[in-house]
């Protein structure tokens, strides 16, 4: 059970009022009809699974129904950083290339 | 189509606006109607938690930008409160404002008023806003007593404590497996709102967690 | 009634003008109260609690604490109140408590297992049930069957459990599990700087070791001391106090679970209104671990016999019990501290044979008391096995070389009735394993203490290997002071009160992990290791010898440290044994970890209130009461309660869906309809995001107009559907599916904070505002027009796919007209306070109209002879609105790219042959296909036959006078006429021909009138 801060209530809520909603800043393409099928496949269905550092949403649902970032390790279960949706992350992985994520 | 929107005055007929008051008296049923709570006995001497249906009251959600000052100061001039800060509630004459979200607030008033209040706060505020009246879909329960706090530290995760709750403070948060706007009036009561259709299971689970400290049922 | 014989005249922690009857086997026996289970048990000498696991060998109580692995109960006077697995050591008396033996089937004293072990004993190597039960393996469930029940693990009540169970959140700054001296300690620090405290202990009684050591504290009896902590303690408003309280188990963020039990020691069944567990969900923002260590048994040749016992388990008896568990004791010991309980058996009068310490050349104050008190002490020297069947008679002393290696000498016995033992400490580390932390290894206290951590975790006292009472004290002070400081409170000024200490200074101790014999441990007698699991010394190492090398193979192989046991009393010794075998040291075995819960919690505290009425919400409209009162069976719709049919008395469930079907196409029905989600979208970009949200176009839907509209993912697959009314220009009122609503208003925020924050619009839940009926039927039209005069109903005025605002039954209310029956048909929205007055108004005037109730059944029939689809019914998240023949509903063109246009486009999604909906006639009108049934072309092809896909909605129609049937078909659409069959489970083939779904009024005149 993950105790978890909302950025736009202020303080730790209980795991239990948030839905995980998976990796964070998966961007919809700008214009969907010039996707190709494999790059729509990758919108859609290519996931990171990293051992590690991970950037993933949240959604305050049983609260302010807010959605938001949250970088976790997926090892220690760590909460490393919240921020909002639209901000940056302080806080990447090495191998990570924040530029290369598209904001969200 | 003006004759659907002719019963309005609303001032743009953007928005369909609606006075929901019955002209003349109708049998009214609150979510927690069919529990008869005013048929109960007086409960026992030693009851040390009181809970009882705050029914029929205007329940009004306003969202907006608060970082807009002519929405703050729309608020103002029409419920005669200031726009609440994070988590908090604030009274005003007949009226009380929480903090639901960063934009949203619930307002409470006199359900006969509630139209009136809507009405106001679309005179008063302008550009990107919304009032939603869902005064059917919701209804407050308030529990006072010494042991209060015990019963909503069974039904919900979040931190009752006076140093983490103080009086007019208001938290939306898991109660039960339904959740709830819970908002403390004074040491001892509790105001929770609570959606209509899980009215009856949140009040049985309160009774249920408050039967060891003895339950009064207070009726208005 | 047998005798406490074993009861001492005097001394102990019990009220002996208190006597309790309690029934073992159905046999009463007397015990106090202040006893457990076991010491009440130890009392009237009833050696023999339990048969093992596996040999069926007859055991007794090892110890006095939650490490025991024989005395485990099951207990309850009647079916319902049984309770598995419960440890004698743990269970305070009560009067009349029943408990029998969970292993050991039929009895204690004759036992099949028992017999099995005897003779198949050699057979019975770890692995056995892996090498012999697998073949053949269909005979696994049988085998299992007489295993388990031979074995015994108790049984859960076959009769519903009277007893209410609850659970209470808490929030702290500081946790301390554990109320020994170093929890004492660290809970009055924590708690004198001004932190939220929660002390939590497993037993009955605060004080862990100081209510049975010989030490003094500032002069007097320890527990004197445990009083004043305690009292002040008690007298801090922010201090929880949770005696009786096992902490289970700790998860992520510092959140960890207290199984308190309320009433577990007043009787079979807790007092009328109070719950019997409460299990407590702690967050807290530090947490100290003061768990203490176990005392670790020494293997040694027949180890298990009853009357071999832990040494401190044994003082505890004697000091804090009154029970003295024989006459006769030799205390094997690899250290100092363990003298004491020579001491203590001395004190009570009864012999101590004598102290046999595996050290060649022990010295220091406790050697010298031992001799000044005439105790024989005998060094370099290990008992090598104990001699006795049901109880010790004797134990067999040998002379070992220094490091503890192998037998030097000849075996003499020493004739005794009770072997306690000590090979030193295991700190308790459970609990910090629980989140993944690993222990680490200390070769100076011969144990593992808790290692690296990500938890906001300090540790104090024994389970730091911190062994000394003076040390366990300070530690816990300092401790406490600095999880307080952590936590945010000041600790300026706040001093450690120095306390004195009586204690001797203990030498240094020998690492033994297990006893050599005169034989190899192959051929020795069983030298157990594990006692709940039946793991031995030679089991160990014929599983390293078979290959096993990491310990985490070895524990699964040989079940060591495995279920309610968790490793507590045997694991250390196990992967010493391991380490040895495999000539590896104990840091490069390692260990295994411990996984909650540290001991076992019952389901009902588990469960909590979160059962029975209140399991899961009942969500009720503002109808229900009449639904109830008029008969209606309900129907679960996600949480939802709703009316599913109202059958007449006599009817069949058959009978009243034709009468209901009919009469609404004859006349007029009502539907409770307030179930539908509904959201009230405001703002100036409201349409656009409709538009962006739904498939189909919404730019010239007029105020005052409704439209159908449907809802895909990204992939293109329908996920909600439902009629979105345009209120005004800015001003939008959608509805959802019942089970959707939700997700649905969760989705569109998604996409509104997340993509498409520039655009203007809020949402707004709706569904428990309005309460929603919907009357259908040819005579809706004249029912309606007796309840409004304000809304012009003229077929005109007020068409198909309108709404409009005005007065029903005197309520302000919105009036769509739209339909799901495929009849003329009004949706009347009310706010629900007024939701009863309106419905029972229908009534008052719909009599003359034959106005009929029909429940959610009726409305699949009504819907499904249209032709209209349900989501989540005909549809899985596998079909897009194409396969559905619902391209209608796609706007390609417009502008936005809306949300699912892109996948719908995939490759796979525009195939010819995907499974599309068709609808389905029967070649026999009678036959109702069942749903899912499979559709094939050949029925006589062989098995697996190639499926086509499955029936949605199936029905009888008694409008229609056939079945009708909805489903998805490969390629369906271009297939109509043609014969599919559906092969059913009983061998008989239901022929179908396929057809268009719309099976009655194609072209929707009913509606339209």
């Amino acid at each position: 059970m993950f105790y978890i801060y909302c950025p736009y209530c202020k303080e730790h809520r209980e795991e239990e009022e948030f839905h995980a909603k998976g990796q964070a800043h998966i961007a919809r393409p700008a214009d969907p009809d010039a996707c190709t099928d494999e790059e729509w496949g990758e919108y859609l269905y290519f996931r990171k699974n990293p051992r590690g550092l991970h950037h993933e949403m949240w959604v305050h649902a049983t609260g302010c129904r807010k959605f938001f970032n949250v970088t976790r390790d997926t090892q220690t279960y760590e909460i490393k950083e919240v921020y909002k949706m639209g901000e940056r992350p302080s806080i990447v992985a090495q191998d990570q290339n924040p530029t290369a994520a598209k904001q969200a | 189509m003006s004759e659907v929107l002719e019963p309005t005055k609303n001032k743009d007929a953007l928005i369909a606006v609606m006075d929901q008051c019955p002209a003349e008296a109708v049998p009214t049923e609150s979510p927690l109607y069919h529990r008869k709570l005013g048929t109960r006995g007086a409960g026992t001497g030693a009851a040390t938690v009181s809970a009882g249906e705050l029914n029929l009251l205007g329940h009004l959600v306003i969202r907006g930008n608060a970082e807009e000052a002519a929405f703050c100061s729309g608020i103002e001039a029409a419920l005669g409160v200031q726009l609440p800060e994070t988590l908090k509630s604030v009274e005003g004459d007949d009226v009380s404002m929480s903090w639901i979200a960063p934009d949203e607030w619930l307002v409470l008033c006199p359900l006969a008023k509630a139209f009136a209040v809507e009405e106001t706060l679309r005179e008063n505020l302008n550009g990107h806003y919304s009032v939603v009246n869902v005064s059917g879909g919701q209804t407050v329960v308030r529990l006072s007593g010494s042991n209060a706090v015990n019963v909503l530290k069974k039904s919900s995760p979040y931190d009752f404590h006076d140093s983490h709750f103080p009086v007019g403070k208001v938290v939306t948060t898991a109660f039960a497996k339904t959740q709830a706007v819970i908002c403390r009036k004074s040491a001892d009561t509790w105001d929770l709102v609570i959606r209509r259709s899980f009215a009856d299971y949140a009040w049985r689970w309160l009774e249920d967690a408050a039967s060891e400290y003895g339950l009064q049922v207070t009726v208005e | 009634m047998a005798t406490q014989k074993n009861r001492l005249k005097s001394g102990g922690r019990i009220d002996r003008n208190k006597p309790l009857t309690f029934f073992f086997n159905d046999q009463p026996y007397q015990g106090y109260e202040g006893d457990t289970l076991a010491s009440a048990l130890i009392a009237n000498g009833v050696d023999v609690i339990g048969r093992s696991f596996k040999y069926g060998r007859p055991r007794g109580i090892m110890t006095a604490g939650a490490d025991e692995p024989n005395a485990i109960m099951q207990l309850g006077a009647t079916e319902a109140t049984q309770i598995p697995n419960v440890r004698a050591t743990q269970q305070e008396l009560y009067a009349g408590l029943h408990c029998r033996p969970t292993s050991g089937w039929p009895s204690v004293d004759f036992d099949v297992m028992g017999l099995i072990g005897q003779f198949f004993g050699r057979m019975l190597p770890p692995g056995f049930y892996y090498k012999t039960f697998m073949f053949p393996e269909s005979f696994w469930e049988l085998y299992e069957k007489f295993i388990r029940k031979a074995a015994g693990f108790g049984r859960s009540p076959r009769e519903r459990d009277p007893d209410i169970y609850d659970h209470m959140n808490q929030h702290t700054d500081v946790l301390v599990v554990g109320a020994g001296p170093a929890g004492l300690s660290a809970a009055l620090s924590a708690a004198r700087a001004g932190a939220r405290v929660i002390l939590a202990d497993e037993n009955a009684e605060f004080g862990g070791s100081l209510l049975s050591c010989r030490e003094t504290v500032n002069g007097e009896p320890a527990h004197q001391w445990v009083k004043q902590a305690v009292e002040e303690l008690e007298q801090n408003e922010n201090v929880l106090l949770l005696p009786k309280s096992t902490v289970n188990g700790y998860h992520d963020h510092n959140f960890l679970t207290i199984h308190q039990r309320l009433a577990d020691h007043i009787a079979d069944k807790a007092p009328e209104g109070k719950a019997r567990q409460r299990m407590h969900r702690v967050r807290a923002k530090w947490v100290v671990l003061a768990t203490g260590a176990h005392e670790r048994p020494l293997v040694f040749g027949n180890n298990d016999i009853p009357g071999c016992m832990l040494a401190s388990s044994v003082s505890t008896y004697i000091r804090q019990y009154g029970v003295i568990p024989g006459r006769n004791l030799v205390l094997m010991t690899t250290n100092d501290h363990a003298y004491r309980t020579a001491f203590d058996w001395q004190d009570t009068g009864r012999k101590v044979i004598a102290i046999v310490d595996t050290r060649q050349n022990p010295t220091g104050p406790y050697i010298d008391e031992a001799k000044n008190r005439g105790i024989q002490v005998i060094t370099g020297s290990a008992v090598i096995q104990a001699e006795g069947g049901k109880r010790v008679d004797g134990a067999m002393i040998a002379p070992i070389s220094a490091d503890g290696d192998k037998v030097t000498g000849e075996g003499t016995v020493l004739t005794c009735d009770t072997i306690a033992t000590s090979g030193g400490w295991s700190p308790v580390v459970h609990l910090s394993c629980h989140t993944g932390s690993r222990p680490v290894w200390r070769s100076d206290i011969h144990g593992f203490v808790p290692g690296e951590t990500v938890q906001k975790q300090l540790i104090a006292g024994a389970i730091s290997g911190n062994y000394s009472l003076s040390g366990c004290l300070k530690d816990g002070a300092d401790i406490g002071l600095l999880a307080a400081a952590n936590a945010g409170h000041s600790t300026d000024g706040l001093a450690v009160a120095k306390l004195k200490v009586d204690e001797l200074a203990e030498g240094e101790a020998m690492a033994l992990y297990s006893i050599p014999h005169s034989k190899p441990n192959s051929r020795a007698p069983k030298q157990f290791v594990d006692y709940q699991n039946d793991v031995t010394a030679a089991g160990i190492e014929l599983a390293t010898r078979e290959g096993f090398e990491s310990i985490e193979h070895v524990k699964r192989y040989t079940a060591m440290g495995f279920g309610t046991d968790q490793g507590k009393l045997g694991n250390i010794n196990g992967m010493a044994i391991t380490a040895k075998s495999l000539n590896k040291t104990i840091p490069q075995t390692g260990t295994t970890v411990f996984r909650p819960n540290y001991t076992p919690v019952t389901f009902g505290a588990i469960a909590g209130r979160h059962c029975r009425d209140l399991f899961d919400p009942k969500r009720y409209t503002a109808m229900h009461e009449w639904h109830v009162e008029n008969g209606a069976k309900f129907e679960d719709v996600g949480q939802w309660k709703r009316p599913w049919y109202y059958p007449k008395p006599g009817e069949t469930m058959q009978d009243a869906l034709n009468r209901e079907c009919k009469a609404t196409r004859d006349s007029v029905g009502v539907l409770d309809a307030s179930t539908l989600g509904k959201i009230d979208i405001q703002g100036k970009d409201a349409r656009e995001f409709i538009s962006r949200i739904y498939t189909n176009a919404w730019a010239k839907l007029a105020v005052g107009k409704c439209r159908y509209g449907l809802m895909c993912g990204e992939d293109g697959m329908v996920f909600d559907d439902g009629v979105t009314s345009c209120l005004g220009e800015n001003h939008f009122l959608m509805t959802t599916t019942s089970g959707g609503a939700a997700r649905v208003l969760e989705w569109l925020e998604l996409y509104h904070q997340t993509e498409w924050p520039e655009l203007e619009v809020y949402m707004t839940s709706v569904t428990d505002h309005w309460a929603t009926m919907s009357i259908a039927g040819p005579n809706s039209r004249k029912l309606l027009a007796e309840l409004t005069d304000d809304i012009d109903l003229d077929k005109e005025a007020f068409k198909f796919m309108d709404w409009r605002q005005g007065t029903v039954a005197g309520v302000p209310a919105r009036v769509f007209r739209i339909s799901f029956t495929g009849e003329l048909s009004y949706e009347i929205n009310v706010p629900a306070h007024f939701g009863m007055h309106v419905w029972k108004k229908l009534f008052e005037h719909g009599a003359k109209y034959n106005l009929t109730p029909y429940g959610t059944e009726t409305m699949h029939v009504l819907r499904a002879e249209k032709g209209f689809i349900i989501v989540g019914q005909d549809t899985d998240g596998s079909v897009h609105p194409y396969d559905l023949g619902m391209s209608w509903c796609v706007a390609e063109t417009k502008p936005y790219s809306f949300v699912g246009k892109r996948g719908m486009k995939r490759e796979d999604c525009v195939r010819v042959d995907r499974k599309q909906m068709v609808g389905l006639k029967t070649k026999d009108p009678r036959k109702v296909i069942p749903e899912g049934s499979q559709a094939v072309d050949n029925p006589n092809q062989p098995i697996p036959m190639t499926m086509l896909g499955h029936v949605t909605s199936s029905y009888y129609s008694a409008c229609l006078g056939h079945s009708i049937a909805m489903g998805l078909v490969r390629n369906g659409l271009n297939r109509m006429g043609e014969t599919v069959y559906y092969p059913q489970a009983d061998g008989s083939v239901i022929e179908a021909e396929i057809c268009s779904p719309i099976f009655l009024d194609p072209k929707g005149e009913r509606q339209n009138v």
